[in-house]
């Protein structure tokens, strides 16, 4: 069956099984996310962990569906789409849901749930005693389904229902500690960020939509390879406009700025984040539509690789400067989404999804050894940190493992899923920007090895005495370490592993196949300049910052004048979009209040001083005398009765009984007497 | 034995019902006074079974109702009793003029 799939690939076919119940049956994962949601709002707070079981139990369950088609896509390939029709407009239009079932939803199917029940069983520990418990839970169930929702879309509707219900319960969990003013201004930076991205994604999937005559992805991608006429009109601006939604959810410059910021949510919540759940959301987008910009979108290639190499070099930068070690992780994110969309948009499919695939894991690994970190210092500062390696020894390792992935160590998973998009680069004749990306990498191990120092290297400089997480805490970053460290080895260019092939073959399982740009054997020349770089961004770090420094003076002794005090205020992207935005909209907001103040007011106040005035003569004319004299005198008049007839009213029973006996008297003398 | 007899006797207790009924001021004897009337209808019911209709036991019948209905009655009652001297450390009419003005 592999040697089938490699032919299959070559000759534009793809040989695979319908994937049978599991695939059938594959819809159950978009579903109990929801039903935990459900459960967990409901009974969760009688529940000894408050709800965190029916999510662990939930995302279990999906990870065995995932892992079992993940397993059978390996072996044979699984192609399978289901769909429900929900309703439809006019006659063209028909609106479904339901679940795609190919190599690219398979793996994120696989990622999201894997990911997922790591981090929420790692939340178990890390969140243990926290405020609003089952509501945490509730908001991450709801986070992880509405992912699972969006990659398992067949159509671009069902896509944007997920992709705005991750956008939402993004909202929810970033500002989960909404007692403190900035973490409720951070939710609200991320929201409307990501909202500014998807007004493109959603006037491009209507552009698109509309002129296909259907919202069907694998139509979409069937019409694109047959360079339909009416999607080719379309194509150059509405790629764009999906572009620019992949930018807002993938956090690409310059709509970047909610990333870091995102932080202020628990740290579990990052991880999720930034590993599998909504910041990948952009680059699956344009995996998904793909064959748009391989045949008829080509031309925005440019634009698309320009700004994702100034996001892996410029926003990696910034994560030189910063202190907090959230931040470094979250600038880290940035910077590898950087590398990710660079890839996709050169024509690189499998390699920016294979790197979506590796750093997922290792970003999570990262993100929870910087929680338990977090966990131990009460401070998320490095400056409180130092010294960790000793009390730690689980988080130091697993984190030190996280680091040199991260930055593309030789054998770790990074260095794989890196030196192919630089493969990728190189091969489809971006050579600038392939070494922007080399340039990038150096960084990469720069800031990691500054990080390392900082938090587990010299002496303690904070309060109390630190020691390691509790194991529900210290496995998950072991069950996350074995995949960061391992599993680059699943793509190693020209290598099919015997029995189950290769990560680019079980993603070339799907209904369009396209001409997918990946290196067919290792460059090692390539190779050895990105370990290179690596390992003297790693050098250059721990020379500089090896060395115990007590004071934040200290440690940016290095620091450039002119280039730090622009990292330190990133690039003053945060305060140009402030200030363009209140600049903008200030001498708009002032000129819109004048027309409203003398224009529309006036005319209101002419309009209304006549109706004032007319309701002045009803008022006083018919309403006073007229209508409320009638009320007023049968008001009066029951008034006065009221008060007559109330003193019969006694409350003393056996002055009732005895009207009741003198009446029964009454009527007994007129039946003898009178009838 | 007459008719008369028993519809004497009926009314005399029927009037002694009401008069305690109106003069009593405890809770329990006003209920008693209640029993009292019923009482009264009852023999009144049976006598005019006994002396007018002969085969049908019509008025045995409602007797029999009377007598349940009462049993529930003064069950409720007797509780209302209770629950107000609960309250109120008093079963005197006098001392229950709420439900007023």
């Amino acid at each position: 069956m592999v040697t089938a799939m490699v032919m299959a690939v070559a000759e534009g076919v793809v040989q695979a099984g319908d994937g049978g119940f599991f695939a059938d049956t594959a819809g159950i994962m978009l579903i109990l996310p929801f039903v935990a949601f459900a459960l967990i709002m409901t009974v969760g707070k009688r529940l000894p962990y408050h709800g965190g079981e029916i999510a662990v139990a939930a995302l279990a369950v999906n990870t065995v569906w995932a892992t079992v088609l993940f397993v059978m896509n390996m072996t044979g390939g699984v192609l399978d789409q289901t769909t429900f029709e929900i309703g439809s407009i006019g006659s063209g239009l028909v609106f479904e849901l339901g679940w795609v079932v190919d190599g690219l939803s398979i793996m994120m199917y696989f990622l999201v749930n894997f990911v997922g029940l790591v981090v929420f069983v790692y939340a178990l520990g890390y969140m243990h005693g926290d405020r609003r418990l089952e509501w945490f839970f509730a908001a991450f169930s709801l986070f992880a389904g509405s992912m699972l929702v969006l990659v398992g879309a067949p159509n671009l509707i069902q896509l944007i229902i997920g992709w705005e219900g991750v956008g939402l319960a993004s909202y929810f969990l970033i500002g989960f500690y909404w007692e403190d003013l900035d973490n409720v201004r951070a939710g609200n930076k991320a929201f409307l960020t990501n909202k500014v991205g998807d007004v493109g994604l959603i006037l491009g999937a209507i552009l698109v939509g509309v002129s296909l005559g259907t919202f069907d992805l694998a139509e979409l991608g069937a019409a694109a390879a047959a360079h339909d006429e009416a999607l080719g009109a379309v194509a150059v601006a509405g790629g764009l406009l999906l572009f620019f939604g992949a930018m807002g959810k993938s956090a690409q410059f310059p709509l970047h700025i909610w990333l870091p910021d995102a932080m202020a949510g628990p740290t579990p919540v990052s991880a999720l984040m930034h590993a599998a759940t909504m910041v990948t959301a952009g680059v699956y987008l344009m995996a998904r539509v793909f064959p748009l910009f391989e045949y008829l979108a080509a031309d925005t290639r440019q634009l698309m690789v320009v700004i994702g190499a100034i996001t892996l070099l410029g926003i990696g930068l910034l994560a030189l400067v910063v202190d907090d070690i959230k931040r470094v992780l979250a600038f880290s994110t940035v910077s590898q989404l950087g590398y990710m969309m660079t890839a996709v948009a050169a024509g690189g499919y499998t390699a920016g999804l294979f790197h979506l695939f590796t750093h997922a894991f290792f970003k999570a690994l990262l993100f929870l050894g910087a929680g338990s970190v977090i966990h131990a210092v009460h401070s998320n500062n490095m400056s409180d940190m130092g010294g960790l390696r000793k009390e730690m020894p689980t988080t130091y390792w697993t984190f030190v493992v996280g680091s040199l992935a991260l930055a593309g160590i030789f054998p770790l998973a990074g260095f794989w899923s890196k030196d192919e998009i630089l493969a990728t680069l190189g091969q489809e004749g971006y050579i600038t920007v392939m070494w922007v990306a080399v340039a990038g990498a150096f960084v990469t191990a720069f800031y990691m090895a500054r990080c390392i120092a900082l938090t587990f290297h010299g002496t303690y400089k904070g309060h109390g005495h630190p020691h390691e997480s509790p194991p529900i805490m210290t496995r998950p970053l072991v069950a996350l370490a074995i995949p960061s460290a391992l599993f680059g080895l699943l793509n190693i260019p020209g290598v099919s592993l015997p029995g189950i092939g290769s990560f680019t073959e079980w993603l070339a399982v799907r209904e369009v196949v396209m001409g997918d740009h990946h290196a067919e054997a290792i460059d090692f020349g390539l190779a050895a300049i990105g370990l290179a770089a690596a390992l003297a961004g790693l050098a250059l770090g721990w020379l500089v910052y090896g060395k115990d420094a007590v004071t934040q003076m200290e440690r940016d002794r290095f620091q450039v004048p002119l280039l730090y005090p622009l990292l330190r205020r990133k690039y003053y992207v945060d305060d140009l979009a402030l200030g363009v935005v209140g600049a903008t909209t200030g001498p708009l907001a002032r000129f819109v209040n004048w027309t409203n103040n003398y224009v529309i007011d006036g005319v209101i106040n002419i309009v209304g001083g006549a109706v004032k005035w007319l309701g002045g003569l009803v008022y006083n004319g018919l309403d006073q005398r007229g209508v409320d004299g009638v009320f007023n005198g049968l008001s009066a008049m029951t008034d006065g009765a009221g008060s007559v007839l109330r003193r019969w009213q006694t409350g003393r029973v056996q002055q009732y009984a005895s009207a009741f006996v003198a009446g029964a008297i009454i009527l007994v003398v007129l039946f003898v007497f009178v009838v | 034995m007459t008719l008369t007899q028993f519809l004497v006797i009926g009314a005399a207790l029927f009037a002694l019902g009401v008069y305690g009924l109106l003069v009593r001021r405890n809770l329990v004897l006003i209920l008693l006074s209640v029993e009292l009337m019923l009482a009264a209808v009852n023999i009144n019911l049976v006598a005019f079974e006994a002396f007018l209709v002969t085969t049908q036991a019509i008025g045995q019948v409602f007797a029999i109702f009377v007598i349940t209905v009462a049993a529930a009655e003064v069950g409720i009652g007797l509780a209302i009793v209770l629950m107000i001297f609960r309250n109120r450390r008093s079963a005197n009419v006098d001392d229950l003029s709420l439900m007023r003005w």
